[in-house]
Formats: structure tokens, C-alpha cells, sequence
């Protein structure tokens, strides 16, 4: 089938590509664009571990179509390091330990990071809940909580 | 990775999304966290996906005219979001909650849903249960059709190969109506076992209407009728009528035995539901008197 001209603004710059219609987002990012920290995990929709924020919502980049996200922002792990600055949420998990394999972390830090530019100062039980989609077979839950309460104190901490 | 072989077209009006199904083998793309695994699975394998995420206004959820409107883009964590649904609709909040995980109801859709037609679906019984009527528009133009007569089958309903399920619209609570949605799961944000999904409307201390519709509780969708007509007449806490009402509950139903459970556990967990359910919507009403 014919690939089909995408423009969309990546980590926040803007890049154009062809992509043909059967390819995932997941996969888009891996070969067009040779973006490998989303991690392909179930590749069913069940767990979470590809998860990406397209227009600042995170999503399963497995579950979408890499041509869908034409004209869209899609930021990724690889999206959240300026420099030599860290992100917060990604300090936090240093911090907190909240990684063993580390298969889920990118997907998982994503929807963290979404979560708290939705609301900075989020109860354990918020993330609980937020973080619901992601899978971690290593089962750091309280770890990843204790990584995002963290990233949302010192993000505090910064505006003030 | 998917199959390939499908074209894709984006159109950005209604006329032109008609068009493009009219051509044949083709099947709309919403949501798609049930199309997309089934594509790869190649349980369906159309010709040409049309994505209809780029049609302007699909994508309102409000209330007009006596009726709650979700169109066909709107999100379940749109839903899940809204304070018109948090005060007003108790049973689509209950069920927002709970179906697909946050990441899938980033996308997912109401509509998306009732037009794939899972038994197993949680907003085919909340439509059944709330009485909505489905809006369609195809070749021939527009259709309504009343969501407890749009199943046909198991993943069938009566929409035409080309037509687009538009917008759901659920009518708007009437004074002393009161909702829920219970669902049974054997993990978080798995299928339900069973749900069951209850609306009354409360006159006089009285149930002066109910309806009751089931999920996973059998090929299709379920619409209780005679368990909801069970209620009407008696107190919320009138244990006989309940207990009838959870009798013919079991009547209504047909689950199956599968990987969430035997149809003796399912039938059981439906009793207990039915009750918890009446219970819950008492316990809303009071909460609104005080």
C-alpha cells in the first residue's frame, strides 16, 4: 500500500515522513524516526509499556496508527531530557529506585509526566489510579508512587 | 505490527466519511482500542479504514433538549472527566471508572463501543438500560435506532455496512431518577464477568419506573424487563420485591462459562449484584433527599 506523507511535531520538533497505513505508532518511532525508548511490550493493548503522549494525552502507541498522528504532538521518554537536564519525573525514579528491569519505565514515566501536567500536586491514591494502565512485572509500584510524588514536590519546590 | 494490505482515508466531513464507506469493505476507525487488536489478530480485514477522528464536531459531548448527546469521537475519559456526567449521570460515571485502563480510555469511545457490539461491553447495557437512541447517518441519510433494539447478534447490530453511528443521545434524568453501574472483574479493568446496570425513578418513596440491562450475562446484551417491572410499586428497601427482582434477573439471563468465570459463579454473582444494585441506587436517593 502507499506510504502516506505525515508532518508532526516530535519531542518538539517538527518532522515529516512517509508512513504506510498498517504501521503502528510504536513502530513508526522505532524505524522512521530511530526513537527506541518506547518499549513494545504486549503489542495488545494491555500493557502499557509503549505508552507516548499524543497531544499531551498519554496513549498506547501500540494501539494506534503511526499515520494517525499526522498533524499531532507526540512526545516520548527520549522527549523529556533538555540537555543535560533530567525531568523530574525521570530524577524521581533515580531517586526513589523505581526500576528493576526497567522494560516499563519509559511508558510508565509518560503517563506520569501527563498526570502531573494535569495536576501537580496529586494524592498517592491519584497515581495509583493514574498509573493503572501501566504494567510492572517487577511489581515496583510503590517505588514508581513514591518516584512521582517526589517529581511532584520538587516540581514544586522549582515554582515556587 | 498489523497486516498490511488496507488503504486509510481521514476524511474531514460527515458526507465525505459516507462516501468512502460507501465503497464497500471498508470499517470505520474510532477509538480504536477493539479495532486495532482485532486488525492484528486479522479477525476483521477490511479494504480501507476510514478514521473518522478528523470530523469536525463528533467530538461534543453536552445536554440539549432533554437529552445527553455523545458523539462519536467523544472519548470514555472525556466521560470519565465531565462534570455534567459526574452530577447528572451517575451510571455512565460508575462505568467510565471502570472499563479499558486510563491509558485505553484516552481513546476509546461510547459509540465505538455500541457499534462493535461485545456482549461483554459496558456501554451497550448502560445505553440499554438508559433507553438512548443512536443517530446514524449513511447513503440513504439519517437513521435512528433505539438502543434496545440495535443488537442483532454477538458483535452484530443493526447498522448498515455504510452507515456511521453519529452520536448516542441518552435521555436526561427525570426528578427522582437515580443510577448505577456494578461491574464484577476478575483484575482491574478486565472485562466484566457480569455487570449490571440499574435505573429507577423514585416517586413518593415509591419505584415508579425502573430498567435493568446486563453485561457478559449472555450473547447479547441484556434488557431485563421483568425483573425492572418487579420493582415498580414497592419501597427501595422492599426485600421481597428484590429478591424477585434478583429471581428474574437469572431468568433473563444465559452466561456462558468462560476464562472469568463458570455460568453457576456469573449466575450467582448476578443475584448478589441485582440486590447491591438496589441497595446502591437507595443509598444515592437518600443521599440526594438529605
Amino acid at each position: 500500500m502507499t506510504a502516506l506523507p505525515i508532518t508532526l511535531v516530535l519531542n518538539g520538533d517538527e518532522r515529516t515522513t512517509t508512513v504506510e497505513p498498517h504501521v503502528l505508532l510504536v513502530d513508526l518511532l522505532h524505524d522512521a524516526f530511530a526513537l527506541t525508548a518506547t518499549h513494545a511490550g504486549c503489542e495488545s493493548a494491555s500493557c502499557g509499556a509503549c505508552t507516548v503522549l499524543v497531544d499531551g494525552r498519554p496513549v498506547k502507541s501500540c494501539t494506534m496508527l503511526g499515520v494517525q498522528v499526522d498533524g499531532c504532538a507526540v512526545l516520548t521518554a527520549e522527549g523529556l531530557t533538555q540537555g543535560d537536564e533530567q525531568h523530574p519525573v525521570a530524577e524521581g525514579f533515580e531517586a526513589e529506585h523505581s526500576l528493576r528491569c526497567g522494560y516499563c519505565t519509559p511508558g510508565m514515566m509518560m503517563t506520569a509526566v501527563a498526570l502531573l501536567e494535569a495536576n501537580t500536586n496529586p494524592s498517592e491514591d491519584q497515581i495509583r489510579v493514574a498509573i493503572s494502565g501501566n504494567k510492572c512485572r517487577c511489581t515496583m509500584y510503590v517505588n514508581i508512587t513514591k518516584a512521582v510524588l517526589r517529581a511532584a514536590n520538587s516540581s514544586q519546590d522549582v515554582r515556587v | 505490527m498489523l497486516p498490511s494490505g488496507f488503504r486509510y482515508v481521514a476524511p474531514t466531513t460527515l458526507s465525505a466519511v459516507v462516501d468512502a464507506l460507501a465503497q464497500g469493505d471498508a470499517r470505520i476507525l474510532a477509538g480504536g482500542q477493539s479495532l486495532l487488536p482485532l486488525l492484528k489478530v486479522q479477525g476483521v480485514a477490511p479494504g480501507t479504514l476510514v478514521d473518522i477522528n478528523r470530523v469536525e464536531g463528533l467530538d461534543r459531548l453536552c445536554e440539549a433538549d432533554g437529552w445527553l448527546r455523545i458523539g462519536a469521537t467523544v472519548r470514555d475519559a472525556d466521560l470519565e472527566s465531565s462534570e455534567l456526567i459526574l452530577e447528572r449521570y451517575p451510571m455512565i460515571a460508575d462505568a467510565a471508572r471502570r472499563l479499558g485502563d486510563p491509558l485505553t480510555r484516552n481513546r476509546s469511545t461510547f459509540c465505538g463501543a455500541l457499534a462493535h457490539a461485545d456482549p461483554a461491553g459496558d456501554w451497550s447495557t448502560v445505553a440499554v438500560t438508559l433507553g438512548a437512541d443512536l443517530h446514524a447517518i449513511g447513503p440513504h441519510g439519517a437513521a435512528v435506532y433505539a438502543a434496545r433494539d440495535f443488537q442483532t447478534a454477538m458483535f452484530e447490530t443493526r447498522l448498515a455496512p455504510a452507515e456511521l453511528l453519529v452520536e448516542a443521545r441518552i435521555p436526561a434524568p427525570r426528578p427522582g431518577q437515580q443510577s448505577v453501574y456494578l461491574k464484577v472483574e476478575r483484575t482491574s479493568y478486565d472485562y466484566a464477568a457480569v455487570a449490571i446496570g440499574m435505573m429507577v425513578i423514585v416517586e413518593d418513596g415509591l419505584i415508579a419506573e425502573a430498567s435493568i440491562g446486563l453485561t457478559n450475562a449472555g450473547p447479547m446484551t441484556i434488557h431485563a424487563t421483568a425483573a425492572a417491572a418487579a420493582l415498580v410499586g414497592h419501597a427501595l428497601d422492599d426485600r421481597d420485591a428484590i429478591d424477585r427482582a434478583a429471581e428474574l434477573v437469572l431468568v433473563a439471563s444465559n452466561p456462558a462459562s468462560d476464562l472469568r468465570g463458570s455460568a453457576d459463579y456469573k449466575r450467582d454473582l448476578l443475584r448478589v449484584l441485582t440486590k447491591r444494585a438496589v441497595r446502591t441506587v437507595a443509598a444515592r436517593h437518600l443521599e440526594e433527599l438529605a
